[in-house]
């Protein structure tokens, strides 16, 4: 998890098209100038940055049901519950489920826990659009290869 | 049944809070219930769920953005209810 660069997600763990769900592992980092002030003396994960870690899992699994030709961009949340403290160190388990893809839009949901326990959980709309550029398009294959996105995948579609 | 106009006004009731009474089959969804994009979706996702379909919202924003449709076509309720009906035909079409 790099907080500074807002890449969150550490890798894809699993990642199944047909059930349509996914699940990533985050382990927020020891030290980041974020936790010098949220807060001093208590650092704690901020809760945006737990939703952003499941939109960005979400968001993944999106890409991949798409076959890596669309993007999608958050849009809304809905019904988020930040259950949980997250403290330096600790390793999230991240899943998401895509409820509908729709035409220019998809809706999920998405929860994270730590050792089994709930921390977070939200149901995510996403605006899906074509790639801005090739470019683009080719940096998120690079980062989903770091991600260690499944292969099988990747080349679905 | 509910007519596809009953549901869909039921949907949009629900979803943006408009007093069911207040929508009606000339409404513009936008210019009249303002409804803006982003509330639509939840009222596409909604209909697509509520009808089987999938509401081509691409292709028609394409259309008017392109000038050769206006959204009096797929945002006024009598119309979308029309598509929706239309949607659900060809469907229905295909699958027997």
């Amino acid at each position: 998890m790099q907080l500074e660069y807002f890449r969150l997600i550490d890798r894809i763990v699993e990642l199944d098209l047909g059930e349509r769900t996914i699940r990533s592992e985050a382990r927020v980092p020891l030290t980041s100038s974020i936790f010098e002030g949220h807060f001093p003396g208590h650092p704690l994960m901020p809760g945006v940055l737990l939703i952003e870690t499941m939109a960005q899992t979400a968001g993944w699994l999106v890409i991949a049901a798409t076959g890596f030709q669309r993007m999608p961009f958050l849009a809304a949340v809905k019904e988020a519950k930040l259950r949980s403290f997250v403290s330096p160190g600790q390793l999230l388990s991240v899943g998401a489920e895509l409820l509908h893809d729709g035409s220019g839009y998809a809706m999920a949901s998405a929860n994270a826990v730590i050792d089994g326990q709930p921390v977070c959980n939200a149901e995510l709309t996403f605006k899906v659009m074509d790639f801005p550029s090739e470019e683009f398009r080719d940096r998120m294959r690079e980062w989903a290869e770091r991600l260690q996105i499944p292969l099988e995948a990747r080349a679905h579609g | 049944m509910a007519s596809t106009f009953d549901t869909v006004a039921e949907i949009i009731a629900e979803t943006c809070d408009i007093p069911r009474d207040n929508i009606k089959p000339e409404s513009h969804a936008i210019d009249d219930l303002g409804i803006d994009s982003l509330d639509f979706l939840d009222i596409a996702f909604a209909i697509d769920k509520a009808f089987a379909i999938k509401l081509p919202l691409e292709r028609w924003t394409q259309e008017v953005n392109d000038g050769v449709a206006t959204t009096e076509q797929y945002f006024v309720l009598k119309n979308l209810c029309a598509r929706i009906e239309d949607l659900v035909a060809a469907k229905g079409a295909v699958s027997t």
